[in-house]
């Protein structure tokens, strides 16, 4: 599949702590299907917020982005909404491994959030390693692993196990 | 795992299927998914299926058996850490990750770096296991432990029974902890004696381990805290809040719902009554913890105090179908957290407590520090 090595949009400026309550209610967490789950994105933070985010925006966190459950949407209802990239000063572990399983990329980077303002253009160069903030400031991240790139570029985790589900099968049983 | 091609689940034997959301179902949609849920066991003959009303997956695996010393478990909530009450090593991931486990077999996974919670000491009357979690979490913080390993340690373990052990790895992920372990001992081998299925070899760390950081506790000095709104980490005492009016009372979820949980509910609702301004729901965390309770008479007391008593599983923790609380209402409860709009209503307020706790302030309609209520009983 592949993906862009540069993405540039518009930054949807978010704080510490933003639980996964907040980014998608437990009610909905039986809705599956991404139209209706981009309806519900950051709805704890308002019924219409997801008005404010558009595809190609990206989202600019501060601490511990995703803390809390383990539900999957909060991670896939941003990717259904268009975001690509969540930048954070730190990502909690559960919605860290659910956001590279929907193929959104998460990107640690504690210096451009910090730097980041609401509505501002963001520039995530992946290739290079770098992210552009205008005024020409630039912050480097750390690369994401070979093999969690391989899960993003496949498209998610579905993708990807469909490809090894498959080269399972082609090899003869051991 | 269908999507991903596999036609059955990889080790059908190692897997464990419990329906606990929103059950009995509330909507067709529900009802429809649990019906499929179990269409998948029958199918694929799976020896281990609990159905609605059995209670939440976490109480349920574990009280059958089914978490043992030294395994390592794989689970579908994040709540999932609670195993290793039983000295297990126990991991939450999203729901697509676990359908690759059973479509591959397999799952990547980085080693964390370990911490130590050393805890001191013997817990004050009045106070519980879950004020010393929440304690530890005010402290340490709601990514204090981000994808640690979390060990457990010191001479207030031993005096712990294995409900007691529960709440502090329930809510390890809290602190954002990868696993929360408690040690073996003589303990976990009672509780495991006719309820494990397998043999288990326990799990140690090895003498001169390195650990990232340690966090000492003493509990001698603790008091009753609650988290406070809107975050699990805002722990406060109960001198600081109580007197805060409350409109509900939830005695439930995986955390603390078992009967002797509800057993320090009811020490502290014995011949009396829930206040008049106040809806207490006691939701057993399974089955088998509804039937002690009421052997013990626990369900009665709480009953003729005025709570509702619900069916065993996951529901009003997340806001999912009952006990949904009106705007600007308070709610206190034994669950595991209270982030803006968990019960279902961003224009209500959580605090999280024990039992205790939550009994004292059924009865005086405002929060309440247990210890006074239950002088003399």
């Amino acid at each position: 599949m592949g993906i862009p090595d540069v993405y540039s949009g518009e930054i949807v400026k978010l704080g510490d702590d933003i639980n996964t309550d907040l980014i998608f209610p437990g009610k909905y967490i039986l809705v599956l299907d991404p139209p209706e789950m981009r309806k519900h994105l950051l709805e704890g933070l308002g019924e219409e917020y997801h008005s404010r985010i558009k595809p190609g925006d990206i989202i600019v966190a501060g601490r511990n982005f995703g803390c809390g459950s383990s539900r999957e949407q909060a991670a896939s209802a941003i990717r259904a909404a268009g975001v690509p990239v969540v930048v954070a000063k730190s990502f909690a572990r559960i919605f860290y491994r659910n956001a590279i399983n929907a193929g959104l990329l998460v990107l640690t980077c504690p210096e451009a959030a910090e730097a980041a303002a609401d509505r501002e253009p963001i520039t995530v160069d992946l290739k290079g390693g770098r992210i552009e903030l205008p005024g020409g400031r630039a912050f480097r991240f750390p690369a994401l692993p070979d093999f969690l790139m391989e899960i993003i570029e496949a498209g998610g985790l579905v993708a990807h196990g469909r490809k090894v589900v498959a080269a399972r099968r082609a090899r003869p049983e051991a | 795992m269908r999507e991903m091609g596999a036609d059955a689940p990889f080790e059908p034997e190692k897997l464990v299927v419990t329906v606990d959301h929103w059950t009995p179902a509330e909507s067709a949609r529900t009802a429809n998914l649990h019906r499929g849920v179990r269409l998948f066991a029958q199918e694929h003959g799976l020896k281990h299926f609990y159905d609605v009303g059995e209670g939440i997956c976490h109480q349920v695996f574990m009280e059958n058996g089914h978490a043992l010393p030294g395994q390592l478990i794989m689970g579908r909530d994040s709540h999932n850490t609670s195993h290793g009450a039983v000295n297990a090593l126990s991991l939450p991931f999203g729901l697509t990750e676990v359908a690759y486990l059973l479509a591959v077999g397999s799952v990547w996974l980085r080693v964390p770096e370990s911490v130590r919670i050393h805890l001191r000491g013997r817990l004050p009357r009045g106070v519980f296991a879950k004020d010393a979690i929440l304690h530890v979490i005010g402290r340490v913080g709601a990514d204090g432990c981000t994808y640690k390993s979390v060990e457990f340690e010191g001479d207030l373990i031993p005096a712990l029974s294995i409900s007691e052990r529960f709440p502090f790895c329930n809510m390890a992920v809290e602190m954002g902890a990868k696993a929360g372990v408690m040690p073996f001992d003589k303990v976990t081998e009672r509780y495991l004696k006719g309820r494990a299925k397998k043999r288990y070899r326990p799990i140690a760390p090895d003498p001169g381990a390195r650990y990232e950081n340690t966090f000492e506790f003493d509990v001698r000095g603790l008091t009753p805290v609650l988290s406070c709104p809107h975050t699990v980490d805002n722990v406060k005492p109960v001198e600081e809040v109580a007197g805060r009016t409350i409109h509900q009372a939830f005695l439930g979820s995986c955390t603390n719902a078992r009967h002797d949980d509800l057993g320090e509910a009811a020490r502290v609702l014995r011949g009396r009554r829930v206040h008049p301004d106040v809806r207490l729901m006691v939701a057993p965390s399974s089955r088998l913890e509804y039937l002690e309770a009421d052997r013990r008479g626990y369900i009665r007391t709480l009953l003729e105090a005025g709570a509702m008593i619900l069916n065993p599983g996951c529901g009003p923790c997340f806001g999912a179908h009952q006990g949904i609380l009106a705007d600007g209402e308070v709610c206190i409860s034994s669950a595991n957290r209270n982030f803006r709009g968990r019960m279902g209503n961003p224009r209500a307020e959580i605090y999280l407590a024990s039992p205790a706790t939550v009994a004292a302030s059924a009865v005086k309609g405002e929060i309440a520090d247990p210890r006074p209520l239950l002088r003399g009983r």
